[in-house]
């Protein structure tokens, strides 16, 4: 079963809006972890990605383009982690 | 039928610079303003604008408006409007002063000036020396001004309907237009907002390609809504396409790639510009560039399984360099293709980045159409401003950091004729109940249940056909097949169903209106490219390799009813200065 199927989808359609952003590499990171990444997020992981969505585009860009850290640690494990699901593999990888 | 409704003097749709900026106008006049935005305001796309903004305030070196209007007519490639773009060159200096005024911290000389960067198309004296046009808050210039511009909206308390998604434009009983049919996105529920004036800020429509820089909000919402309400769109053909976005996902990857010593190679690993351009090579211009990658896809010679992209080489300039010069790239690679540019070739297609075409306006942003007999009329109450608007400052080609500058300089202009037109026109006008029922009509279309072709499958075929057929490579013969599949995409539309009905932030129907949306502008994009004969500007035609100013030195209008062409002058007439007549564009 799909595992987004047990979760609230009204939260998700509503997450599904807060990642649209005003850059193409935000819409994508995000939109691409809701349907990858965040069905496996804990209750409090949520709670820091609803967070995430809380920020300001520029920052989100700084971080995810490693031109800046989060300072708080939870945010910075989400982001490497949003990274991780959502990177395109390397080819023949 | 009875909605919910709300009165304002003025109604924005559109929350990026354009609109706030407008917005600001108003409400400091003590106007009552609302402005509507799908989406949070400061994730409006102007937040992505990393360059700048154009004004000579000659900071750096001697500088004029004069010479930047030079360049702006000349970079249009004759098909911008004089007038126009002598104000826009002129307003530039006070638009950034007074953006300085407003907490826009853009990066400083030592003598505490404000720092301007050169930049492709800019020059000095008409022509000559390159010039250093390009003020810049760091490498977060539309950040910086769209939360400027946000906070002083707050302060001067102009009301925000955030997440509400505009639907299309109503009408009272004697047909003019008084405001629109919106959407509140958490809710589900609509909402009337009757207005004296409207000011569509909706921005670009870069999403109707399938590859494209643009944000997936930018949609072209009030471009199609002005369509519907039987306004043409001008100049749609000319949509200015960057060589190289990330193959199949479309971000940008800057042109300093190809100045650091990049190039770009086919699937047997040939350095093929040097075939296409042999002196500039990879450095050759954007449409070149552009067209030479489609052609080697085209005959063959693309790389990957589908054949459907070429590589841009980065790896012989080293990691220190690539690191150094070109940090985000190799962020952006790694994490968009999946590869790293110190070690292997990016993947890279043209992508879709700024339309220069949209709806037609007179330099105070007021919406402008040609009222037979070679007249023209504006249409009472009716505003457009930032990319969705066509003052006619771009004509074919935009210069880069002339964007920011249009959706400031006009946007600002549109408020402040707003301010004049509410003062004389002081009544609320009502909607007429025919002209609800259409807009509600495009609202519960959606609502329609059981079997049918999925929102998603309709919409990837035609980005698809519009990359394949609307895109760099222009012949007749593409574009007219184009045209035909776009036909039979746009009868097929009606058979669109959604399967979830729900209410409550039901995104899957906002994307079923913004769909609506697209086939409608995508239309007019490939109708006027199709009619086109030359080559001007980001519109190239393999077919008609010149520009023909005999015959094309005017701008097309693209109607609707009947997929329609219709033609202006270009006005020539600058306001005080000569006018800058034709000439072969070369740099
Ligand atoms: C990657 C990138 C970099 C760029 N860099 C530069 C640069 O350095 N310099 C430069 O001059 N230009 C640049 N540009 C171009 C420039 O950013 C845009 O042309 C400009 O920001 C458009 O501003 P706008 O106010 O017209 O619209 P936007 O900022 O796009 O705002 C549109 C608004 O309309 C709202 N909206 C849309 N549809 C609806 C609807 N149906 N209902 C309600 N609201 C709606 C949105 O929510 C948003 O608030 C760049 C463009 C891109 C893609």
């Amino acid at each position: 079963m799909d595992p987004l199927v047990a979760d609230d989808e009204q939260e998700i359609r509503r997450l599904r809006w807060q990642c649209r952003r005003g850059m193409l590499e935000l819409d994508h990171l995000l939109d691409r972890f809701l349907d990858l990444g965040y069905a496996d997020l804990t209750t409090a992981e949520r709670i820091g990605f609803v967070a995430l969505l809380g920020e300001q585009d520029q920052r989100l860009s700084d971080w995810f383009m490693a031109r800046a850290e989060p300072p708080d640690p939870g945010m910075r494990a989400l982001v490497a982690r949003i990274l991780e699901v959502v990177r395109e593999r390397p080819r023949g990888a | 039928m009875s909605l919910p409704t709300r009165h304002f003097d003025a109604l924005i749709i559109g929350a990026g610079g354009a609109g706030l900026n407008a917005a600001l106008q108003l409400a400091s006049a003590e106007l009552r303003v609302a402005v509507v935005s799908k989406v949070f305001p400061t994730r409006s796309h102007t937040v992505a604008a990393q360059g700048g903004v154009n004004a000579a305030l000659a900071n750096m070196m001697p500088d004029s408006w004069h010479w930047h209007m030079f360049d702006t007519v000349k970079g249009s490639d004759y098909l911008g409007d004089q007038d126009a773009i002598e104000f826009m060159c002129r307003e530039a200096i006070p638009t950034v002063y007074e953006l300085e005024h407003a907490g826009v911290p853009f990066s400083r000389l030592d003598n505490g000036k404000i720092y301007q960067r050169p930049f492709g198309g800019q020059s000095q004296n008409f022509g000559g020396d390159q010039a250093a046009r390009t003020c810049a808050a760091a490498d977060r210039t539309g950040h910086a001004i769209l939360h400027t511009l946000y906070q002083q909206n707050i302060r001067a308390r102009t009301h925000f309907f955030d997440e509400f998604f505009a639907i299309d434009l109503v009408r009272d009983a004697e047909g003019v237009i008084c405001g629109a049919l919106v959407l509140e996105i958490e809710t589900g529920e609509p909402l009337l907002i009757e207005s004296k004036a409207t000011l569509l800020a909706t921005g670009g429509c870069g999403q109707v390609f399938r590859t494209t820089s643009n944000a997936h909000i930018n949609t072209g919402d009030g471009t199609a809504m002005a369509l519907r309400a039987g306004i043409p769109l001008m100049d749609m053909e000319f949509f200015q396409f960057h060589p190289t976005g990330i193959a199949g996902k479309g971000m940008l990857i800057t042109e300093g790639t190809r100045g650091e010593g990049g190039y770009l190679i086919n699937k047997d690993g040939e350095r093929f510009m040097e075939r296409y351009a042999p002196r500039a090579k990879d450095l050759a211009s954007r449409d070149v560039v552009s067209r030479a990658i489609v052609t080697e896809v085209k005959e063959g010679r693309g790389c990957g399984e589908h054949g459907d992209y070429v590589m841009l080489k980065l790896d012989h300039l080293g990691e220190a360099v690539i690191s150094k010069r070109l940090p985000g790239i190799r962020e952006s690679s790694k994490i968009f293709a999946g590869c790293d540019p110190v070690i292997e070739p990016i993947p890279v297609f043209p992508t879709a980045h700024y339309a220069m075409g949209g709806i037609p306006t007179d330099r105070f942003g007021r919406v402008a159409m040609p009222a037979g007999h070679g007249s023209e009329e504006v249409v009472a109450g009716l505003y457009a401003a930032g990319e969705c608007a066509c003052a006619s400052v771009h004509g074919a080609n935009r210069l880069g950091g002339n964007s920011l500058l249009d959706i400031l300089v006009f946007g600002r202009l549109a408020g402040k004729d707003i301010i004049d037109f509410v003062r004389e026109n002081p009544y609320q006008r009502t909607a007429d109940s025919a002209s609800l029922d259409w807009a509600m009509a495009r609202l519960s279309r959606w609502d329609q249940k059981g079997q049918g072709i999925p929102v998603q499958e309709l919409r990837a075929e035609f980005r698809k056909c519009m990359e394949d057929h609307a895109g760099v490579f222009r012949t007749e013969a593409i574009m007219s097949e184009g045209v035909e599949k776009l036909r039979e995409i746009r009868a097929r539309l009606p058979e669109a169903r959604l399967t979830d009905h729900s209410k409550v932030f039901n995104t899957a129907r906002i994307e079923a209106l913004e769909l609506e949306n697209m086939v409608d502008v995508g239309f007019s994009i490939a109708v006027s490219a199709l009619h086109r004969q030359e080559s001007r500007g980001a519109h190239s035609r393999p077919d008609h390799p010149e520009r023909d100013d005999q015959s094309w030195l005017k701008h097309s209008l693209y109607y609707q009813d009947g997929d329609r062409m219709d033609y202006k002058p270009v006005r020539t007439k600058p306001l005080t200065v000569e006018s800058f007549p034709p000439k072969e564009r070369v740099y």
